[in-house]
């Protein structure tokens, strides 16, 4: 025998009689201690699943607050009517077709501007430290708060390239703040095609932009379109990135050109909020409910894209 | 020919992403550095007064009580979240069946989406009259309400990203605890969250920063009155809320004022940034092979 | 179709012994009316084709199935004549009793002494955490080459270093009976020689249950084979038996390479 195993057989003490069994359950120092962990263990998932309801909780609370608050005032006349200095006449109709405006802007800018990069990163670039910077650049952005993107826009859209406070300005603002956003999503879309799809394209003889217009594309479109939907309602909560550059709260008519000063809902419903006045209060938890509407359909449309994407794969 | 005109068009597009960054930092660096012309580094570093509307002799511009702000409604943001956050994940994912994880994260889904402005209302409405009856010295618009909101707002994002971290521990090594005889409750503290630490450290990480950067909430529960000032209950002005307060006020490009807005910003978007950064960093850094 | 009763197990205690034990995932049953008994500190191995239901048996040994929902388990196995599987019995402590080394070497992303010390730690210690650290090591056949550098990462060993690293780990909970789903596989012919060496001495003071897909492996270190196939024991004898001159034409066609 090796030195080692002398030294197991020494160690370890066999050729000892083994000692007798004893049945499960009855070594009592241990049973405690097992009933102890037991114990800890059932207290542990229990502290778990109140953390979890945390969440669940408070959605309610904050559903419950804002449908009690709000639901007396919405009515027809609260969705045709402008912003007022009187509660009872006041209305949405310049903030929801501002937001509706915005939000189709927005999409036409940031969607092009979005799938187009993600495809240049995944289909065209080559793996060097140039794509790494620029991806590493784009998560970056994805974190930055969303006012900082509104101090550019000021600058930029509303200063330097003459937009003014218009619903251009807005867009490009916010095309800007959920670009990052698009652009991660698209990818991921795109990296969950097979790459034999590709290779049998190239293998036909295709270029490469036919192989991503005719393939790839048509298959990452659906993860596509649930990331840019999901980014886009995003878009359409914010409000901090507005007023920066210059979204009033006081309009008394509806956007008819890109060029037009408009407002949207976060943006009525915040300065309805900061009023003292209680009946404003009321306006504004009704305001949401629309808001919340908008969000929940849109959310909707992106997830029931996601299941069906999901269920053909 | 059109493959290399497509070709360029598809960069542009992503060169794009770069030109923002370049912009976000050139606009705020011209004014930044006009504001640090008229005052100093140390000032404003050191001066615990923040009040840039009083009459030019009397302004000071010491960005402490703005830090403060946001560093008291941040942790007391973190201090809900986190742990709130991460026990739901180790629920997720180590307790809950199949069926009710799929209930479970739409409605986290849900409470991530829901807008800032909304929160602000909900602490205004809710939270500050439930807490001024608990704690009477809460005063109408105070850090603890905001605080609590924010917290709420971010426990989805602690949640969904340190169940991708604990989801990500092979399985593997969970069958080799429970084969040791070990309970669920020490496999998933002495085995699980341990080995998914990065991770869960880097939503840590990320969730506090995007506290820091939470705006209409903050503007609408917390008040305007920049306060250097431990306590939650009184009103406090976040750095995020102060570029809201000038933005809405009337303020002449060329002013202090103005100014001090870019140079607000220039610091919330360098604390953010190095925050976002060290998030990656810890996430590549410390990840294990699971090999 | 069992052949429990007609080996001859020397007269030693059985440590295992199941009755009809059977395990259907959903509604599939991936063994089927297995009885065998494994007689104290030999070793027995489980052979057959990929997919006849080794490593579920194996399995079963330690309550690792409930792990999976969809797991229906009937039948009995018995531990010393207690039902593993019977009321009031903590699977826990069956685990403690009963450990498992697993096909791909799995140690915890911690050190060396702390994934040796993770069973002693989590069951509560009685006696010195360092002594009995080492000898799970010596008796892993590890200690010599790792006594200097315990606290260094598990990820730094070999993979057949880790491997033993992770037998030492079962040992320091001190079982009575280890099983070995596939111990050797993943690991190069060198190490796969020493892992063999440590069963055969293993079996001084353990009671071996391994799963091998690997005949010659079976041949060399067990002292009673299993043969499996789709689900149903086959033919269970003395491994010399079993490999000579078996009773069944399916284990004579599989242990002569015939399939599989």
């Amino acid at each position: 025998m090796s030195g080692e195993e002398r030294g197991l057989v020494e160690v370890v003490g066999a050729g000892r009689p083994p000692p007798p069994h004893e049945p499960l359950g009855s070594r009592y120092g241990d049973a405690g201690r097992d009933r102890r962990r037991r114990v800890t263990g059932t207290v542990f998932m229990v502290v778990c699943a109140a953390a979890t309801l945390v969440g669940v909780v408070a959605l309610v609370a904050l559903l419950s607050d804002v449908i009690a608050d709000g639901l007396g005032a919405l009515d027809v006349q609260f969705l045709t009517s402008f912003a007022s200095r009187y509660p009872e006449r006041a209305g949405i109709k310049a903030a929801l077709w501002g937001s509706i405006w915005l939000l189709l802007l927005t999409a036409a800018i940031a969607f092009p501007i979005g799938v187009g990069a993600a495809l240049y990163l995944e289909e065209y670039a080559a793996r060097n430290w140039v794509t790494r910077a620029i991806q590493t650049n784009i998560a970056n952005l994805a974190g930055v708060p969303s006012i900082v993107y509104g101090i550019l826009g000021l600058a930029v859209f509303v200063r330097a390239l003459g937009f003014e406070r218009s619903l251009l300005s807005g867009a490009l603002t916010l095309s800007l703040l959920i670009l990052p956003v698009i652009i991660m999503a698209a990818q991921e879309a795109l990296r969950a095609v097979p790459s034999s799809i590709r290779e049998a394209a190239y293998g036909l003889g295709a270029t490469r932009w036919q192989v991503v217009w005719s393939q790839v594309l048509p298959l990452a479109m659906p993860g596509i379109l649930t990331g840019t939907i999901l980014a886009l309602s995003r878009a359409v909560g914010e409000t901090a990135p507005l007023i920066m550059i210059g979204a009033v709260s006081f309009l008394a008519f509806t956007p008819t050109s890109i060029l037009d000063q408009f407002t949207v809902l976060p943006l009525q419903i915040y300065s309805w909020v900061t009023r003292p006045q209680d009946e404003f209060r009321g306006l504004a938890a009704a305001g949401i409910i629309v808001l919340l509407i908008i969000l929940m359909s849109m959310n909707a449309v992106a997830i029931i894209l996601r299941n069906r994407y999901r269920a053909r794969h | 020919m059109k493959e290399r005109v497509i070709g360029w068009l598809l960069f542009l597009c992503a060169a794009l992403s770069t030109m923002v960054t370049v912009g976000i930092v050139l606009v705020l660096l011209r004014e930044t550095v006009a504001f640090f012309g008229e005052v100093s580094l140390a000032e404003f570093l050191t001066d615990p007064r923040w009040t840039p509307n009083f009459a030019a002799d009397q302004q000071h511009f010491g960005i402490s009580p703005l830090l403060a702000g946001s560093l008291l409604v941040a942790l007391g943001a973190a201090a809900i979240a986190l742990p709130v956050g991460l026990l739901t994940a180790i629920f997720l994912s180590e307790y809950a069946a199949d069926r009710l994880r799929q209930v479970l994260k739409p409605i986290l889904e849900i409470l991530a989406g829901i807008p800032t402005v909304v929160y602000g209302y909900f602490a205004l409405t809710f939270v500050t009259p439930f807490l001024r009856s608990v704690i009477p010295i809460t005063q109408v618009y105070n850090a603890a309400s905001a605080a609590i909101v924010v917290g709420v707002m971010i426990i989805p994002t602690v949640a969904s990203l340190s169940e991708d971290a604990l989801s990500a521990v092979p399985q593997m090594l969970r069958e080799g605890a429970y084969g040791l005889g070990a309970t669920r409750f020490e496999v998933s503290t002495r085995v699980v969250v341990p080995a998914a630490l990065s991770g869960i450290l880097a939503s840590f990480i990320l969730a506090i920063s995007r506290a820091i950067g939470e705006t209409m909430a903050v503007t609408i529960a917390a008040g305007g009155l920049a306060n250097l000032t431990a306590n939650p209950f009184e009103p406090v002005l976040t750095m995020t809320a102060f570029i809201v307060q000038v933005s809405l006020g009337d303020t002449p490009p060329g002013t202090m004022v103005y100014r001090s807005l870019f140079a607000v910003g220039m610091s919330l978007f360098l604390i953010t940034l190095v925050m976002n950064v060290v998030s990656q960093w810890v996430l590549s850094r410390y990840r294990e092979a699971y090999e | 179709m069992s052949t429990t009763h007609e080996i001859d197990i020397g007269g030693r205690a059985p440590a295992l012994e199941t009755r009809d034990l059977s395990v259907h995932y959903g509604d599939t049953a991936a063994i089927h009316g297995v009885s065998l008994v494994i007689p104290a500190n030999q070793v027995v191995a489980l052979i057959g084709p990929s997919g006849c239901g080794k490593s579920t048996l194996l399995r079963c040994f330690n309550r690792m199935n409930d792990l999976v929902s969809s797991a229906r388990i009937t039948g009995e196995v018995l531990f010393h004549g207690q039902n593993l599987y019977g009321d009031g019995v903590d699977p826990v402590e069956v685990r403690r009793r009963i450990g498992m080394v697993f096909q791909k070497p799995n140690p915890f992303p911690k050190s060396i002494f702390d994934n040796a010390a993770f069973g002693p730690r989590i069951q509560g210690i009685d006696g010195d955490l360092n002594e009995i650290v080492e000898k799970s090591l010596r008796g892993a056949a590890l200690w010599d080459e790792v006594s200097d550098r315990l606290g260094d990462s598990a990820y730094n060993l070999s993979g057949g270093q880790q491997q033993r690293l992770c037998i030492a780990r079962a040992l320091a909970v001190k079982p009575e009976i280890l099983l070995m789903d596939e111990p050797a596989s993943a690991l190069d012919p060198i190490a796969t020689q020493r892992i063999e060496e440590l069963i055969y001495q293993l079996k001084e003071l353990y009671t071996i249950v391994i799963v091998t897909h690997n005949m010659q492996q079976a041949a060399r270190i067990s002292d009673y084979t299993a043969f499996l196939y789709m689900g149903e024991m086959i033919e269970y004898g003395p491994t010399d038996t079993i490999f000579t001159n078996p009773l069944e034409e399916r284990t004579e066609a599989y242990v002569t390479g015939r399939f599989g």
